[in-house]
């Protein structure tokens, strides 16, 4: 597989603020490539840079093995779909879609035929003449996608497309931006702060906190390993306890949980002392006799699941989440209750 | 029980403001069709003192005014306008760079100085410089003083318009100068009509600026029409006047109308 | 932030950074060479000697300002003292600046609440019927105003047939004259902004105040006149400055008793009575007045902002 981006050591400070902290990354041709992180945490000002509207202070950006640093915007054969659309509002839904072809000196008939077969392709054939204001939420994110894509870039950006989108059409744009991605096969770069969406699309996500990288990998390895505190606490529901690892042996940790419970993780360190563990709540199930005894302090209806707020018997909170099923007795608020690890539920983290 | 937004008395207050304000444009609008030549008997209704504007013994002298005033406020207007384009996107979009509000000042210099110390100080200058007063130097003037009329409503708009769209034309190939032409002047284009129609509006309104720097011999139709008014208010003025009201009319409402579709254009 | 990353570099990808200085320079040059050179010339103007036939010599002096501040007599040979004439002339300007700026808010608030409490479509309507006004030629609107108040114009006349008054008003010539002139010049630049400020106006707080049993007019008074502040600030500015200036309404609708500070600057630069270098002080001495008047008004805007 050939390399679409390569993106090596990028500083972008402003002023006194650095916000990129010499990131690196590689994304692949043909790739569902997501940059996933909370407000601020730089995905946005990547993504912003890839695209040439912020030049970068310090690494390079390579396109296909050219270095775009120094390019315009214009000169640059990617293409962004921005957060509101940004459709031109003094322009007919076909003219906005034909823009970039016209700038690219596509003759009018050939830029229409074009700009036909696009809408055809996000279904708004039928409104290629409307302006965008007469246009919904959902359509216009549409236009906005078939603008993108009209001028074939090599790379598309998405600035958090499906932000402005109420929940029910957000998970219908999901799977028809994963089609599409998979139709066309242009490489998508998504930048959302919302998990779900980054793990029912991406090929591959980077998590970013703070200007910095903290793990990439594909949707089952971040959220089932973890490579720190922050993936662990971001991605999914977990709980983050402070514990003590004994002694490590063929790869298999002894770590002691608050509160006097001894488990074994997989590790591939050999670090003794005291560390972080994340167990994440859904593989857990009640049993007889258990790996660990909690106290259920609540039980929360939560529809497709139930939630016990529990404690360990050193004092911390303990999330548990139970499916609800017709089998399922939840405990009453009061009552301990045993608690079995699934295979690979606890994971030590580096901090 | 009204509700807290009303005030006894309010009603009556706006109601008086406008027939303060409308009094004596209504009564000089009917004045100006008075068949009688003295102004304060009513002698029937008659388009005479418009025919006089046009043919009487004055009509030279208002034509020659009028056609100063009228190509005087189209240029300077024109021009001003395009200084304060160039202006507003550098202020809007220039981000921030050293000088900038010193810049602002500059702009808004002409509002804040009072008008007749900027006469004077044109005056004093023209005629320091040697510059004949006259066509020129009350042009130079009048591009001055409408740069920041024209600025202002310029600028608002251009505020209102998100960066994100130039983004989205870059991002597809357009360069600056194509972002530019297609994009934003397209967007700005409310605010370019209301920014020229005041500057005009403004140029064409002008009277004291004017009076200093015209020389002799040079008549604008504010100044022509003060010259007039000296001896007294004749019914011809009324007509002249009526004139000018209508196209003050016709102006706002154009102004009016660019607005709305400005809200249109604004998504 | 997501959407809101600082701008820099490229300033968002608009890549105007570059270019601000040739985009700036017409105005630079024009504002410049045509407002701010005359306006230092003038400053220069105001200390030279006064030539007979209007303009100058270039001999430095204190000449205007001792005439305008200062009496010694009529051949010069008495101690000087406080010349009252100009100074007078000047008291009189800011006194008929600040009646009319006050006239204008006591009219113009009430109208700006009135309009901003409107229906949406009535309220284009009446802010329409409002500006059209101020789009009206200035020399034409002080015009028609006099030639309704004159002794025998269409006010006086309507006002004796009805036997209110025996003998015509006398009202051209007079402060009232001028007041009403200024008045009705200025109003729209009172009512707009105060209008604007309402216009933002939360009535939510109103409907609090009510309900914690303030009445109307304290709610006025202790809610809504702190709020609106800014724009009442804004317009009295707008109606002050101007009339400080203000040369047509006391040239056309005052006397010689009305005599204000742009009919004195006038005259100093017409025929051969002229006296430019003391116009030029004159003016000099105007234009502190109103640059003080916009730094206060600068300094307690950035006040407030700063809070």
């Amino acid at each position: 597989m050939s390399t679409a981006i390569d993106i090596r050591n990028v500083v972008k400070r402003y002023g006194l603020t650095t916000a990129l902290h010499g990131i690196s990354l590689t994304i692949a041709d043909n790739e569902f490539f997501t940059l996933l992180g909370p407000s601020g945490c730089g995905k946005t000002t990547l993504l912003r840079c890839i695209a040439g509207f912020e030049d970068v202070s310090e690494g390079d950006i390579q396109l296909f093995g050219q270095n775009i640093a120094g390019l315009e915007p214009n000169q640059r054969p990617v293409n962004t779909v921005f957060q509101q659309y940004a459709l031109f509002p003094h322009m007919s839904v076909v003219d906005n879609v034909a823009f970039g072809l016209k700038m690219k000196g596509v003759g009018p008939e050939d830029r229409r035929r074009r700009a036909g077969k696009m809408l055809e392709m996000v279904h708004l054939s039928a409104f290629a003449d409307r302006m965008p204001a007469q246009l919904s939420g959902g359509q216009q994110q549409r236009v906005a996608l078939a603008r993108a894509l009209a001028p074939e870039p090599k790379v598309l950006l998405l600035d958090e497309p499906l932000s402005a989108l109420d929940l029910k059409l957000r998970q219908a744009m999901r799977v028809e931006l994963k089609s599409l991605q998979e139709e066309t096969g242009i490489t998508f770069i998504f930048v959302t702060h919302d998990q779900e969406e980054a793990l029912t699309m991406s090929d591959r996500i980077a998590v970013m906190s703070q200007g910095h990288v903290q793990q990439v990998g594909t949707a089952r390895d971040i959220y089932e390993a973890p490579v720190n505190r922050f993936v662990a606490d971001f991605i999914g529901e977990t709980n983050l306890l402070d514990v003590t690892v004994e002694s490590v042996s063929g790869g298999q940790a002894r770590v002691i949980l608050p509160g006097g419970h001894v488990i074994l993780c997989p590790t591939t360190g050999d670090g003794l002392g005291r560390h972080l563990v994340s167990i994440r709540p859904e593989r857990l199930s009640i049993v007889a006799d258990g790996d660990l005894d909690v106290l259920v302090e609540r039980v929360v209806y939560l529809g497709t699941d139930l939630q016990l707020l529990t404690r360990l018997p050193g004092g911390e909170e303990f999330h548990v989440r139970l499916q609800n099923s017709a089998r399922t007795q939840p405990p009453a608020p009061g009552n301990r209750v045993s608690l079995h690890l699934e295979e690979g539920a606890a994971r030590l983290l580096s901090d | 029980m009204k509700g807290v937004r009303h005030y006894p008395g309010f009603l009556a207050m706006a109601v008086g403001c406008l027939v303060i304000l409308y009094a004596p444009l209504i009564v000089v609008t009917i004045y100006s069709f008075n068949d009688s030549a003295s102004i304060t008997t009513w002698g029937g209704f008659s388009w005479r003192w418009y025919a006089d504007v046009f043919t009487g013994p004055e009509a030279p002298r208002f034509k020659a005014a009028a056609w100063n005033s009228i190509t005087i406020a189209m240029l300077a207007a024109t021009t001003a306008t395009a200084i304060a384009i160039a202006a507003a996107v550098a202020m809007v979009r220039g981000g921030r760079f050293r000088g900038k509000s010193a810049t602002f000042a500059l702009i808004n210099l002409p509002l804040m100085v009072p008008e007749i110390v900027t006469a004077v100080a044109c005056l004093i200058f023209f005629s320091t410089i040697g510059l004949t007063t006259g066509y020129m130097t009350i042009l130079i003037a009048h591009i001055t003083f409408c740069i920041p009329f024209a600025y202002l409503p310029i600028a608002a708009r251009l505020t209102g318009i998100e960066d994100v769209y130039e983004q989205a034309a870059r991002d597809l190939y357009a360069t600056r100068a194509q972002a530019f032409r297609l994009i934003l002047l397209p967007l700005m284009l409310p605010g370019i009509l209301s920014g020229f129609l005041l500057a005009f509006i403004i140029s064409l309104d002008d009277f004291i600026i004017t009076n200093f720097v015209k020389g002799a011999g040079m008549e604008t139709l504010p100044t022509a029409i003060f010259g007039s008014v000296k001896q007294g208010i004749k019914p011809n003025i009324m007509a002249i006047s009526t004139m000018m009201l209508a196209v003050s009319v016709l102006f706002v409402t154009l102004s009016y109308l660019a607005n709305r579709i400005g809200q249109r254009t604004r998504s | 932030m997501a959407g809101t990353a600082p701008k820099a570099g490229k300033e968002g990808g608009t890549g105007y950074r570059g270019i601000v200085g040739p985009l700036l320079l017409p105005t630079w040059v024009m504002v410049g060479v045509f407002m701010v050179i005359p306006v230092l010339l003038m400053a220069v103007y105001s200390f030279l000697t006064k030539e007979f036939r209007g303009g100058v010599i270039w001999d430095f002096t204190l000449a205007a300002y001792d005439q305008f501040f200062l009496s010694r007599g009529l051949f010069g040979d008495e101690p000087p003292r406080i010349e009252w004439t100009y100074i007078s002339i000047f008291w009189r300007s800011i006194w008929q600046a600040a009646l009319a700026t006050l006239v204008c808010l006591i009219v113009g608030f009430p109208t700006a609440w009135f309009i901003a409490t409107r229906p949406a479509r009535s309220r284009a309507v009446w802010l329409f019927l409002i500006t059209v006004p101020y789009w009206v030629n200035l020399l034409i609107r002080t015009v028609s105003l006099k030639f309704l108040i004159r002794d025998n114009g269409p006010l006086n006349e309507s006002l004796m047939s009805i036997g209110l008054i025996d003998g015509p008003l006398p009202l051209v010539n007079t402060n009232l004259a001028v007041q009403l002139g200024l008045f009705y010049s200025y109003l729209p630049f009172m009512v707009l902004p105060i209008y604007a400020a309402v216009e933002r106006y939360n009535f939510a707080l109103s409907e609090a105040a009510a309900d914690l049993y303030a009445s109307r007019w304290v709610t006025l008074w202790e809610i809504v006149l702190p709020i609106v502040k800014p724009g009442i600030i804004a317009g009295c500015i707008l109606v002050f400055v101007p009339s400080l200036g203000a040369f047509l309404a006391p040239d056309l609708l005052g006397g010689a008793k009305t005599f204000m500070i742009g009919s004195l600057i006038d005259e100093q630069f017409r025929g051969s009575q002229g006296n430019w270098p003391f116009g030029a002080a004159a003016a000099m001495i105007l234009m502190t007045l109103v640059m003080i008047v916009l730094l206060a008004y600068a300094r307690a805007q950035a006040k407030s902002e700063a809070r």
